[in-house]
């Protein structure tokens, strides 16, 4: 399945819970200190309606004048869940691409605003770098350094998998309940 | 030997540690991928996991982006001294990272200030011992946040796990340390064990389980029927791959033993992610590699 922008509300309602999808267009990374940095009401760097947060620390490294991604696989999102769902309320957050999954907080926004929860692969920093063809921009560079900087990618057929929909579904609360009762008939 | 050779000689090492996955570990992999059904999301994950190996070992290029603590072993023999292995080594660090081998990852606690070289107080993380022959031994090992976050340790008796002072108490907190993980550390993932210890050489100990071959079996027969039953337990729980569901949950577990004081019983648990990066070397005194300690097998 592909997903191409202009990330819409639209296009996001149409997808479903387990579907491996392609991301093409712009999409921003953001992890802990950008997130944190929003919350505390700062200007986001970029206009985030309908755009696709990426949580992630890519490794980047300036080559003949040109920023080049040598890295870029998803960092851990529930780290986020404190901000994200009233970030994504609040700019329209369309989209968010990281690994782990997150909890009820944003699986609500998710639902409310027409958003998904993407999972990449972790640890799949080679297979996920060669998704990105461009590095437009960079934002608050100096303020918190190469990792925790926002980059404005652009992204080829970048793989993920819905596993938190825009109604009401998660693959991850599905498997912690699962193993959990696996676990009780062990201990 | 020449300082010039040490440092490319160990620049080397990290590269390899940073881009290439030890045979062992594609061995364990390759094991996984063949449990999981076509068409399942678990089965999707392995093979990015697997195309990621070889494509970043192509490309020369770090498996995963977060290239996390910086971890070495030194066996150091008598023709050099801790500080001129420390010089050499920190020089390594910096022109891996200004490569793209290292990501920028040393934060200052206090300020938040990044050092843009992975150097400054603790980083990177040298444990010097003395050699018993005449080759210097480094190992290293490249630990991510997301697989340390989720390392944790228990203090028995645990009575919400109903976990005793025994060996059922460990296997207890073992199994929920598993359960825990889901979805932060990026499984199938490895553990490293130490029973007993205190809280600080507890996971020193745990974390040196990683520098076993993954195929190994433990010498102590008790801890090595521990570690292929909880394997077993572990993998019937279905968290699967990066927890979308599926039958490897975990590839190993590498227990060790301490003892401790009356007082006191830790189980202190490393998890490592699917993207393992250890390697060594023994280095001769003019400078050349002697051998890979993780290659072939």
């Amino acid at each position: 399945m592909i997903l191409e922008a202009p990330f819409t509300e639209e296009k996001l309602r149409k997808l479903k819970l387990g579907d491996v999808v392609e991301i093409t267009g712009l999409i921003y990374t953001g992890r802990d200190a950008v997130h944190k940095y929003l919350h505390d009401g700062n200007k986001p760097p970029v206009d985030l309606k309908d755009s696709i947060i990426y949580h992630c620390g890519p490794v980047v490294v300036k080559e003949k004048g040109e920023w080049v991604v040598k890295a870029a696989g998803p960092t851990t999102s529930i780290r986020e869940e404190p901000y994200q769902g009233p970030l994504m309320e609040q700019y329209g957050i369309r989209g968010v691409i990281g690994k782990g999954g997150m909890g009820s907080k944003t699986l609500a926004a998710c639902k409310k605003v027409g958003a998904c929860y993407f999972h990449a692969i972790g640890g799949a920093a080679q297979v996920l770098a060669e998704k990105v063809v461009k590095v437009s921009d960079v934002h608050l560079l100096n303020e918190f350094g190469s990792p925790e900087a926002v980059w404005e990618f652009q992204v080829v057929k970048f793989p993920v998998v819905v596993t938190m929909d825009s109604h009401g579904k998660s693959l991850h609360a599905k498997v912690e309940n699962a193993s959990a009762k696996a676990l009780a008939q062990l201990v | 030997m020449e300082t010039k050779v040490l440092r490319s000689q160990l620049l080397e090492l990290i590269r390899r540690t940073s881009c290439e996955l030890p045979d062992d570990l594609i061995r364990a992999l390759d094991k996984s991928r063949r449990k999981e059904k076509k068409g399942t999301t678990a089965r999707y994950a392995l093979d990015v996991m697997r195309e990621n190996v070889d494509l970043a070992r192509d490309k020369s290029q770090p498996l995963c982006q977060d290239t996390g603590t910086i971890i070495c072993y030194v066996d150091l023999p008598k023709w050099i001294t801790e500080k001129q292995f420390q010089s050499a080594y920190e020089s390594a660090v910096k022109t891996a990272t200004n490569k793209g081998f290292l990501r920028q990852n040393s934060v200052d606690s206090i300020t938040g200030e990044n050092s843009g070289t992975n150097l400054g107080p603790g980083s990177p993380a040298i444990h010097f011992h003395q050699a018993s022959g005449k080759s210097l031994g480094v190992r290293m090992m490249l630990k991510g946040g997301g697989s340390e976050n989720v390392s944790c340790q228990y203090s028995l008796p645990n009575n919400k796990l109903g976990a005793g002072r025994d060996i059922e108490g460990v296997r207890k907190c073992i199994l929920d340390a598993v359960q825990n993980a889901q979805g932060k550390g990026c499984g199938p993932g490895i553990l490293g064990v130490c029973i007993g210890s205190d809280r600080g050489s507890g996971f020193v100990a745990a974390k040196e389980q990683f520098f076993r071959q993954l195929d190994d079996t433990n010498d102590d027969k008790l801890l090595s029927k521990l570690e292929k039953k909880l394997l077993k337990q572990a993998n019937t729980l279905g968290i699967g791959p990066m927890g979308f569901g599926g039958e490897t949950t975990l590839m190993g577990i590498k227990i060790c033993a301490r003892n401790r004081v009356p007082a006191s019983f830790f189980v202190s648990i490393s998890y490592m992610c699917w993207a393992y990066r250890r390697n060594g070397f023994l280095l001769t005194e003019s400078g050349k590699i002697n051998r890979w300690l993780y290659e072939g097998k």
